[in-house]
């Protein structure tokens, strides 16, 4: 707009406090602009909060006859679906707002001006964007959590212990979403291929071992829904040795590094629009 | 007659072209229909070692069945709706000499029909994988089923055409339409047969309109008895009337307040 007016402010020479400083206007430019909708993020809370009663009482239909899902208590699973919660809510705020906007980049060719920008390309397709549509989610989780821990008896330690493996979880979450979003790259028409890995991360709903020995095997060691939610909710209850806990490291190294590898990647094939 | 027949046919072919046009995504929509597998898994796991009034087999049979009736049975006219307000796009359509909604309707029935190939190849896998899950519901159950599954559709399409007049006054019609369909979700059979609700919970769902969307189609379909058919098809049609005549009053006033981009 006001061009002549208008004097960029020095970006800090620093590396990493630059993004630093990108990161937080991006935030509050995503802000400023859902704030325009308020009539929409109370109707998101409240089918936020109509979901949670939904997946409580749908596990609750589990233990109704006594029945003890993979033989965790219902404190035990409320602490699964605590997980899940949250890192659905982290999926809403930060994955899904950034992520699925790449189709649409390479499609429309915009995606030459991000890789033209002083600023890692990976950086700015992850965290261009900022949704509050998931915050209500995470604090849901929270809660979950909270109340599941306080009924389990939980101190410092059971919170700590599960700590790393929530933090692991949310890098295997992102990892695995980044790698989807960026074959966009080859499949411009396909709207975007995450619905497809969201719709598969809904058995992390459940603890792992409540499923059959095929579907286990599938959730653990081909799409790592394990250590999304029962890893975390295990380590929690101090229930898994730090074997798991060291898997789970690795699981999310050797994705973050893979999504980092493939992205670079497949820009190699990105020839922008019409060309 | 004749010329309803032929516009009819027209629309048909020309969406159902449309529709093959983008073959590799609807096989991903359909992909995405996976929570029902996942509950399969979970509910015949269950069923294996606590007793739960239906043996592991049925389950498998039940979440297979709800399967079918989601992909037979999903809408989502809202959005297009909505685009099509946002954008302008209806504007050139009332001029034309048939009500917009049939594009509507000929889009989902024209995609419904290019999605069958592949559900039947997702079920030929299943009963490969899993042979002791086959069944064939007797003739006149099928027939039963099938006609469930169309008024599930209709009754679906209506409720949500109804949501998607709110685009005349907000840009975000479809959040409303993602209130009920979390409804939908937990209140449906879609997460869990009925008979696994507290007996409580599942007298008050019979009279809402969510238990004739999955589950009565979907246990039909798996050959399982269905209790009263009688008083839930009467239950469908009450609801089906009260979405009508909200869309109609909508339609009316919102389409007085459209003006639309660049119009």
């Amino acid at each position: 707009m006001h061009g002549e007016h208008y004097v960029p402010e020095p970006m800090p020479s620093l590396n990493g406090s630059r993004y630093a400083v990108a990161w937080r206007r991006f935030w509050l430019s995503s802000l400023a602009a859902e704030a325009e909708y308020r009539l929409n993020f109370i109707l998101a809370t409240t089918n936020s909060l109509l979901a949670l009663a939904g997946s409580i009482f749908g596990l609750h239909l589990f233990f109704r006859t006594g029945y003890r899902l993979g033989g965790w208590s219902w404190e035990e699973a409320l602490l699964v679906m605590g997980v899940f919660t949250l890192l659905d809510g982290f999926a809403s705020a930060l994955l899904n707002p950034n992520l699925n906007r790449i189709v649409s980049h390479i499609r429309d060719g915009t995606m030459d001006f991000i890789l033209l920008k002083p600023m890692d390309s990976q950086f700015w397709v992850s965290a261009r964007h900022f949704s509050l549509w998931g915050v209500p989610n995470v604090l849901f989780g929270l809660i979950t959590l909270g109340y599941a821990g306080k009924k389990l008896g939980f101190g410092w330690t059971e919170w700590a212990q599960g700590s790393l493996p929530v933090a692991l979880a949310v890098l295997i979450l992102y990892s695995l979403w980044f790698a989807l979003a960026a074959t966009s790259v080859w499949f411009v028409k396909i709207y975007n291929v995450t619905f497809v890995l969201r719709s598969f991360l809904e058995a992390g709903r459940f603890p792992i071992s409540a499923f059959p020995q095929p579907s286990r095997f599938f959730f653990t060691f081909i799409l790592p829904v394990a250590f999304l939610t029962t890893v975390p909710a295990e380590s929690m209850l101090g229930r898994t040795g730090a074997g798991n806990v060291a898997w789970a490291g690795v699981t999310a190294i050797l994705l973050l590094l893979l999504s980092r590898w493939f992205w670079r990647f497949s820009l190699r094939f990105y020839t922008s629009a019409s060309s | 007659m004749k010329r309803t027949l032929r516009k009819a046919r027209l629309l048909l072919g020309v969406t159902y072209a449309e529709m093959m046009e983008y073959r590799a995504e609807l096989y991903l929509w359909a992909l995405s229909g996976i929570m029902p597998f996942i509950l399969m898994g979970l509910w015949a796991k269950a069923a294996g070692e606590t007793p739960m009034g239906m043996p592991p087999v049925d389950f498998v049979r039940y979440f297979l069945a709800v399967f079918v009736v989601r992909q037979m049975t999903m809408v989502w006219v809202v959005w297009d709706f909505e685009y099509d307000v946002v954008n302008g796009q209806l504007s050139p359509r009332l001029l034309h000499p048939l009500n917009p909604v049939w594009r509507y309707v000929a889009s989902h029935v024209g995609e419904r029909f290019s999605r069958i190939p592949f559900v039947t190849a997702l079920m030929g896998i299943f009963f490969l994988l899993y042979p002791k899950a086959w069944w064939v519901p007797a003739p006149g159950t099928l027939a039963l089923a099938i006609l469930a599954m169309l008024v599930a559709f209709i009754m679906r399409f209506v409720m949500q055409y109804a949501f998607a007049m709110l685009a005349f006054w907000t840009e975000r019609a479809n959040a409303i339409e993602d209130l009920w369909f979390t409804l939908y979700l937990f209140l449906s059979g879609y997460i869990a047969p009925l008979e696994m609700f507290p007996p409580a919970v599942r007298e008050a769902t019979l009279y809402t309109p969510f238990p004739y969307l999955v589950y009565v189609p979907a246990k039909l379909l798996a050959g399982q008895p269905v209790p009263a058919l009688t008083t839930g098809f009467l239950v469908t049609l009450a609801w089906g009337l009260v979405f009508l005549a909200l869309q109609q009053v909508l339609w009316r006033t919102g389409l007085r307040r459209y003006s639309a981009m660049g119009a």
